[in-house]
């Protein structure tokens, strides 16, 4: 696999995230070398074998629906960069 | 009486029983040495001084009346920065959680509670557990206290330079892909990287949730084995944690070994490692030997895809764990941006380390239409083959010795400059969170410049109580644990 600038902007894209110059030609080195290494997988032969997702076997775990915790609104909000009137502010998204 | 910082967590609560020292006294010694060494080791991202010293008051209270009665009551702990502590900055070593506080306890937090320890602190760690050398730190980097030159080892750095220069008798650390056992190895300290599922993981910030799971970190078999049977067991609030019986914490510290079968994977002692370490194993596969267990050679060539699998499976989880992060809700924030999207992606490039954005770039990719079946679903199927591979070796064994890390603890920028270097580091400890099983590190010799060396004795599922048992044998037959460096 070969990891070229477009795949980088690509994958900044998909991340939210924006590279500088420097790290953009930093990341293309890096990814390059760990993909490659990562590409020896593909002389393991997994022909016929199931995908395993869990450890161990776990079925859906329910509960009584029952509301244990309440609203915390107040101090939730404290941790918000900006608030008001109990919600989190945005920038305008609509015109 | 010996000095309250070189007890160990069982001697501390046992000395705080027979009133030989208060609950206070035993939080203050540790503030002490911290307020003494911590500018020059940096394990603490944040000391909660006032906090701890008004709980050390109530605690002392519950012992007098009998509130608190467990093994641990009244010793005090520092936690990796990335359990979430009602009302104390939990900041996972990110700027993009610089600022943030939780509303609410991580369950193994309400547990210490529960048993009357002391949280004292948060401790410092790679960026959101990404890193093996705690140097993706935004806070700055742990120093080895036996070379401050070296790396602790990571993600849990800050966790066992903690224990291993004294600094906190016990504490608790996570491991996603070695981030217990190897900065254990590296400080000469003993921790353990519990089943997948026996500890819940609600309140610790998710890096990779198949993965990920707390566990203790001590200087011996006993603080471990205290410690573990404090935080583990069922909890409703995470839905991965299993019943199972009740952690035995006298089998664990009974060092019963005889006849016992143990394997070691011939590959991992392969190319790579470096000799002194697999000496130290070998010469530990000797003493278990004499204390009469049998030692077996097997192959296990799987272990050459451990790295790979795990990358993408961790860093695939990784980027959706970490999505969360929008400068929106809480954390970082960026003042540079005019409209919604724009705040994203510059609270996240701004608030993430580069460390964290490459796992983040990485994960994407793997997941991303055209290379899923390619990668991460090729992962999926290596994690099967991996968990076969360890199922087979447990048919013919109780255990798995071997090597945590190939190297002793490395010089500082080594490995950061080279993030391909560092994650082949991680080859002896990946695949045992891919197969979800116990293992529990353990120092075993010391390298040419006196660096610590540690194995790992991997279990069966859920079979804590048979590796610990395992390594207190050892820890009964030689004294590498009770080694520790001296730091004036």
């Amino acid at each position: 696999m070969t990891i070229d600038r477009n795949l980088v902007e690509y994958l900044e894209k998909l991340g939210r995230i924006r590279l500088t110059e420097e790290e953009k030609v930093a990341a293309e080195k890096d990814l390059q070398d760990i993909l490659t290494y990562i590409d020896t997988l593909n002389e393991l032969d997994t022909d016929g074998i199931e995908p395993a997702s869990h450890s161990f076997p776990v079925a859906n775990v329910m509960r009584d629906d029952i509301v244990t915790n309440k609203a915390d609104t107040e101090n939730i909000l404290k941790n918000a960069p900006d608030s008001k009137d109990g919600c989190f502010v945005v920038p305008k998204t609509v015109e | 009486m010996k000095n309250i910082c070189e007890m160990t967590a069982l001697e501390i609560s046992t000395a705080i029983k027979n009133k030989e020292i208060t609950v206070e006294e035993a939080v203050n010694a540790f503030f002490d040495v911290i307020d003494k060494y911590d500018t020059k080791l940096h394990c603490y991202n944040t000391v909660c001084k006032d906090e701890a010293l008004k709980r050390a008051k109530e605690v002392q209270q519950g012992i007098d009346s009998g509130k608190y009665t467990g093994r641990l009551a009244g010793v005090p702990i520092g936690v990796k920065d990335n359990i979430c502590t009602k009302d104390i900055l939990t900041t996972c070593s990110s700027k993009i959680l610089e600022n943030f506080i939780p509303t609410y306890n991580a369950t193994v937090i309400n547990r210490l509670n529960d048993e009357g320890m002391v949280v004292i602190g948060k401790l410092n760690m790679d960026e959101f557990a990404m890193g093996s050398t705690t140097e993706t730190s935004a806070t700055g980097v742990t120093h080895n206290p036996w070379d401050i030159e070296k790396v602790p080892g990571g993600s849990s750095g800050g966790a066992a330079v903690a224990v291993a220069a004294k600094l906190s008798p016990v504490t608790l650390g996570s491991d996603t892909g070695g981030s217990i056992r190897q900065p254990c190895s590296f400080c000469g300290v003993t921790g353990l990287k519990p089943t997948y599922g026996a500890v819940s993981r609600y309140g610790l910030v998710a890096y990779a949730s198949s993965l990920d799971q707390i566990g203790p970190i001590g200087k011996d078999v006993d603080d471990c084995a205290a410690l573990f049977s404090v935080i583990q067991g069922k909890d409703e609030k995470d839905g991965t944690s299993m019943v199972y019986d009740k952690f035995d914490f006298d089998k664990a510290v009974s060092g019963e070994i005889k006849g016992k079968k143990i394997g070691i994977p011939e590959d991992y002692l392969g190319e790579g490692i470096n000799e002194d370490v697999k000496a130290s194993i070998l010469a530990a596969a000797d003493k278990f030997r004499e204390l009469g267990a049998e030692v077996e050679m097997f192959k296990m060539p799987i272990a050459k895809y451990a790295i790979p699998t795990y990358y993408i499976i961790a860093c695939a989880e990784a980027c959706s764990n970490l999505s969360r992060y929008d400068g929106i809700k809480y954390g970082y924030s960026s003042k540079n941006s005019e409209n919604l999207l724009d705040r994203y992606v510059m609270s996240r490039s701004e608030g993430f380390g580069m460390e964290v954005k490459r796992r983040i770039m990485l994960g994407n990719f793997v997941l991303s239409s055209g290379y899923y079946d390619a990668y991460y679903n090729k992962a999926l199927k290596a994690k099967k083959l991996i968990q076969n591979a360890f199922f087979d070796a447990f048919e013919k064994f109780d255990m798995i010795l071997g090597p945590v890390a190939p190297t002793t603890a490395l010089k500082m920028g080594e490995s950061l400059s080279d993030p391909l270097k560092m994650y082949l580091g991680d080859i002896y400890t990946v695949m045992i969170n891919i197969a979800g099983l116990p293992s529990f590190s353990a120092p075993c010799g010391f390298d040419a410049d006196g660096m610590p060396i540690g194995m790992q004795l991997i279990g069966k599922p859920f079979c804590e109580a048979e590796i610990m048992s395992a390594a207190k044998a050892f820890q009964n037959a030689t004294d590498y644990h009770t080694k520790l460096p001296t730091l004036d």
